[in-house]
C-alpha cells in the first residue's frame, strides 16, 4: 500500500537535515510572521525608548544612569521572573507585590527586632514566601478557587499584614551591611570581567556541546555561523555593559569611588540561569508548559497537574520574597507600603511586555528581564524629563496595553496561520 | 489486506462477558470482544451503543463490574491508564490530547521524557521520535521540531498515533481517527492504520464511517444497545448487513450473538 503524500512531499530524511544559513533565517522570519514573536517587540521598543530618551535628555545615556536603571528595575524584574511561571499556566498572582512586602517586613523584623544574622533573616523571608505560595497554590489547585480570587484576597490580607508587622506610619531601617550591599554596592571591576568571561565561556560551551551532540546523532543543528553570531553578539553586548559599569560614575571620585557591576545584577543573572534551566531543560519545566498549553493533555500524559499548579505559585511567591529583599535593600528600610502601589502592576506589566502570554503556555524567564528593562527605562527616562508621576503611570499603562494587544494580535495571527 | 498470515492467531486482547453499569444504567451487557495481532478490528455501533465505554474499560479509565479481561492469554486487572500502558495498550482519543504550544517530539514524549540525570535528553528523544515516524513511513511532517499548533488535522492524528506506538505498544485503540479529516487526510490516516497492523500491532478502530471500516478492517464487531450483536470477518459481510446490525442488532446471513428479545426496545 503506497503512502499518499499530500501535504508536504518531503522524504523522511528531510526531518533531520541541518538547515543552511539562509534556510535558518527564512525559518525564523516565517515563525515571526506567523505570530511567534516572543520578546521581539519589547526589544524593539526598548531600543526606540533608549534612543528617544538619550536624544531628549543626554544624561539618560550615562554610566551613572545605566547603573541606576538596573538597580531601579531590579525588584520588579525579580518579581516578574516569578510571575512568568504563574502566567505560563494562564493563572495570575495579584498578591506578588504585597507578598514581597510581607517577606521584606519579616526580613526587617528578624534583622532589627530579633537581631538575627542576615543569612537567617533572608532564609526566614524566603520561607515565608514559600509558605505563602504553597498555601495559595493549594487553594487554587486542590480546592479549585480561581487564582484571581485567591490572590486578590491575599493582596488585601497581605497589605494588612505588612501594616501590622511594621506598624502604621512606622519604618524599620535596615543597617545590615550585606543586605544593603545588594542594591548599593558594586563588584570590583576586575571581578566584573571575570564574571563576564565565565558567563560567556559557559554559554558558548553549552551551545557548542548541544550542537555537537545533535550532529553526532545525525539531527539537524543550528548552523555554526548562527551559533557564533549568538555567542559573539552576546559577548559584545554584555562586554559593553560591563565596560560602562566599570567606568567611574561618582561625581567626586576622590571622596567616594563608584564603579563596577551592582551586586544585584549578579543575583538576577544567577536567577535567570537557574530558572531558565528549570523551565527549558528539565521535565518539570516541560510539564509546566504542557499544563499551560493543554491541561487535559497533560493530565492524560500522567502529569500531576495539581502539583504543577501549586508549584508555580511557590516559585512565584519565593521570587517575590527575593524581590522584597532587594527592594528593602534599595530603600534602606521597610515601610508599611512595602510592595504596594505600583509594584505588582509593574511586575505583571514587565512579564507581559516582555512577551509572556496572559493566555498561558508561552513565555520565558528572560521576557521578564526585557520587560522589566522597558518599564525601568520609561520610569527613569520620564522622571529625568521632569514628568510627574501621573504622566508616568499613564504612559506605562499605555505601554502595557500595547504589549497585551501585541500578545492578543500575535495569538490571533498564530491561529490564522495555525501556530497558536 | 495482508492479514492472512495471522488470521488464525490467538487474540492478544480478549474480553469475555464484560458488564459495566453507571448507577442504574446497564451500559455494557455480557460483551465479548477480541483484538488480534496484525489485524485491524473495527468496533462499530450507533451513538450510545457502548463503544466509548468499552474502550474506556480497556484503557483502565472505567473499572469493569464483571467479566474476564485477558491479555496475551493471561487474566489481568486494569485499574488505571498506567496499568493499560504498562501492558502495552495505548488509546488515541478523538480529541488527541496534544499540546499546541509544544513541538512534535515534546508531545510524543509528554509525561515520559527521557533525561540524563535531571536534564532533558532532547537529542535522544528527537532521534527516537524521528525513527518512529520513519518506521510508520510518515512523510507529511516538515520537521519533528514543528509546533503541533502548525500541523493539519491529519498530521496531528499522525503525531497522536506515533505517540501511541512509540512505547512498543501491542494494542493501539483509535477512537474515530478520521472523523474530523478531509478526504486526502483520511486516506493518509487509514494507510497509517493499515501499516500499524501490518507491523504486527493489534489495532482497534472505532468509526462511524463504514467506508473506512471496510477499507482497512479485518474483522468487525458491532455493538447494539450495550451488547455485542455480532463479530464477523470483513470479507464475509457486505456493508448493508453491518448497517442492519448497527440499527437492529440482527441481519440475515449473520448469526446474531444477541439473546432473543433484546430488540424489543426498538420495535415497541
Amino acid at each position: 500500500m503506497s503512502a499518499p503524500t499530500v501535504d508536504v512531499p518531503d522524504s523522511p530524511a528531510e526531518l533531520t537535515r541541518s538547515p543552511s544559513l539562509g534556510e535558518y533565517f527564512r525559518g525564523y522570519v516565517d515563525r515571526v510572521r506567523g505570530g511567534d514573536i516572543g520578546s521581539l517587540p519589547a526589544v524593539f521598543g526598548l531600543i526606540v525608548l533608549v534612543i528617544v530618551f538619550s536624544i531628549l535628555r543626554p544624561v539618560f545615556f550615562s554610566a551613572g544612569n545605566f547603573a541606576n536603571l538596573l538597580t531601579q528595575g531590579a525588584p520588579i524584574t525579580v518579581i516578574a521572573m516569578g510571575l512568568v511561571f504563574v502566567l505560563l499556566l494562564g493563572e495570575i498572582d495579584l498578591s506578588a507585590g504585597f507578598t514581597s512586602g510581607v517577606c521584606a517586613a519579616v526580613l526587617a523584623t528578624a534583622l532589627v527586632d530579633w537581631g538575627w544574622s542576615w543569612p537567617l533573616a533572608v532564609l526566614a523571608a524566603l520561607l515565608v514566601g514559600l509558605l505563602i505560595g504553597t498555601a495559595m497554590g493549594s487553594l487554587v489547585a486542590r480546592i479549585g478557587i480561581p487564582s484571581f480570587v485567591v490572590t486578590l484576597a491575599a493582596f488585601l490580607a497581605f497589605q494588612g499584614t505588612v501594616l501590622l508587622i511594621i506598624g502604621e506610619g512606622g519604618n524599620v531601617p535596615i543597617r545590615d551591611e550585606v543586605i544593603l550591599a545588594i542594591e548599593n554596592r558594586n563588584l570590583p571591576p576586575l571581578w566584573g570581567w571575570v564574571l563576564w568571561a565565565v558567563s560567556i565561556g559557559g554559554y558558548a560551551a553549552v551551545v557548542l556541546m548541544r550542537a555537537q551532540r545533535r550532529r553526532a546523532k545525525g539531527l539537524s543543528a543550528e548552523p555554526m555561523a548562527v551559533l557564533a553570531a549568538k555567542v559573539g553578539g552576546l559577548a559584545v553586548l554584555t562586554g559593553i555593559a560591563v565596560y560602562v559599569l566599570n567606568l567611574e560614575r561618582s561625581r567626586n571620585a576622590l571622596v567616594i569611588s563608584l564603579k563596577g557591576i551592582p551586586w544585584v545584577v549578579t543575583i538576577i543573572l544567577v536567577l535567570l540561569v537557574v530558572l531558565s534551566f528549570v523551565l527549558g531543560r528539565t521535565a518539570y519545566g516541560r510539564h509546566v508548559y504542557a499544563t499551560g498549553g493543554n491541561t487535559e493533555a497533560a493530565r492524560r500524559a500522567g502529569i500531576k497537574v495539581a502539583s504543577i499548579r501549586t508549584s508555580v505559585f511557590m516559585v512565584c511567591s519565593t521570587m517575590a520574597a527575593i524581590g522584597g529583599i532587594i527592594a528593602a535593600s534599595r530603600a534602606n528600610s521597610v515601610d508599611p507600603n512595602a510592595g504596594g502601589s505600583n509594584t505588582l502592576l509593574y511586575a505583571v506589566g514587565a512579564a507581559v511586555i516582555g512577551g509572556t502570554s496572559l493566555f498561558g503556555g508561552k513565555g520565558k524567564v528572560r521576557d521578564a528581564i526585557i520587560g522589566g528593562a522597558v518599564i525601568a527605562v520609561i520610569d527613569n527616562g520620564m522622571g529625568l524629563l521632569g514628568y510627574s508621576a501621573g504622566i508616568k503611570f499613564i504612559v506605562t499603562g499605555l505601554v502595557l496595553l500595547i504589549a497585551a494587544s501585541v500578545d492578543a494580535l500575535s495569538r490571533k495571527r498564530a491561529h490564522a496561520t495555525g501556530r497558536a | 489486506m495482508t492479514a492472512n498470515a495471522t488470521e488464525n492467531a490467538a487474540p492478544i486482547l480478549q474480553l469475555r462477558g464484560i458488564n459495566k453499569s453507571f448507577g442504574p444504567v446497564h451500559v455494557l451487557k455480557q460483551v465479548n470482544f477480541a483484538a488480534y495481532p496484525g489485524q485491524v478490528s473495527a468496533l462499530v455501533g450507533d451513538n450510545g451503543a457502548g463503544k466509548s465505554t468499552l474502550i474506556k474499560c480497556i484503557g483502565g479509565i472505567h473499572p469493569i463490574d464483571s467479566g474476564e479481561f485477558l491479555f496475551e492469554g493471561k487474566q489481568v486487572t486494569v485499574h488505571g491508564p498506567r496499568d493499560a500502558s504498562a501492558l502495552g495498550i495505548e488509546i488515541v482519543y478523538q480529541d488527541l490530547a496534544l499540546c499546541d504550544n509544544l513541538d512534535v517530539v515534546q508531545n510524543m514524549f509528554l509525561g515520559r521524557e527521557q533525561t540524563t540525570s535531571i536534564v532533558l535528553d532532547e537529542a535522544s528523544m528527537e532521534e527516537r521520535a524521528g525513527k518512529t515516524l520513519k518506521s510508520l513511513s510518515v512523510r507529511t511532517l516538515r520537521s519533528t521540531r514543528q509546533l503541533v499548533a502548525s500541523l493539519s488535522g491529519g498530521q496531528r492524528q499522525t503525531v497522536a498515533i506515533a505517540k501511541a506506538v512509540l512505547w512498543n505498544s501491542k494494542v493501539v485503540i483509535l477512537d474515530e481517527p478520521t472523523a474530523a479529516l478531509g478526504v486526502a487526510q483520511t486516506e493518509q490516516v487509514l494507510a497509517l492504520v493499515r501499516r500499524l497492523a501490518d507491523q504486527g500491532l493489534a489495532v482497534v478502530l472505532i468509526s462511524h464511517n463504514l467506508v473506512d471500516v471496510f477499507q482497512v478492517a479485518d474483522r468487525i464487531a458491532a455493538l447494539y444497545l450495550g451488547q455485542l450483536a455480532a463479530e464477523v470477518k470483513t470479507k464475509d459481510v457486505r456493508q448493508p448487513q453491518i448497517v442492519e446490525l448497527i440499527t437492529t442488532g440482527r441481519t440475515e446471513g449473520v448469526e446474531s450473538e444477541l439473546p432473543a428479545g433484546v430488540d424489543e426496545g426498538v420495535t415497541a
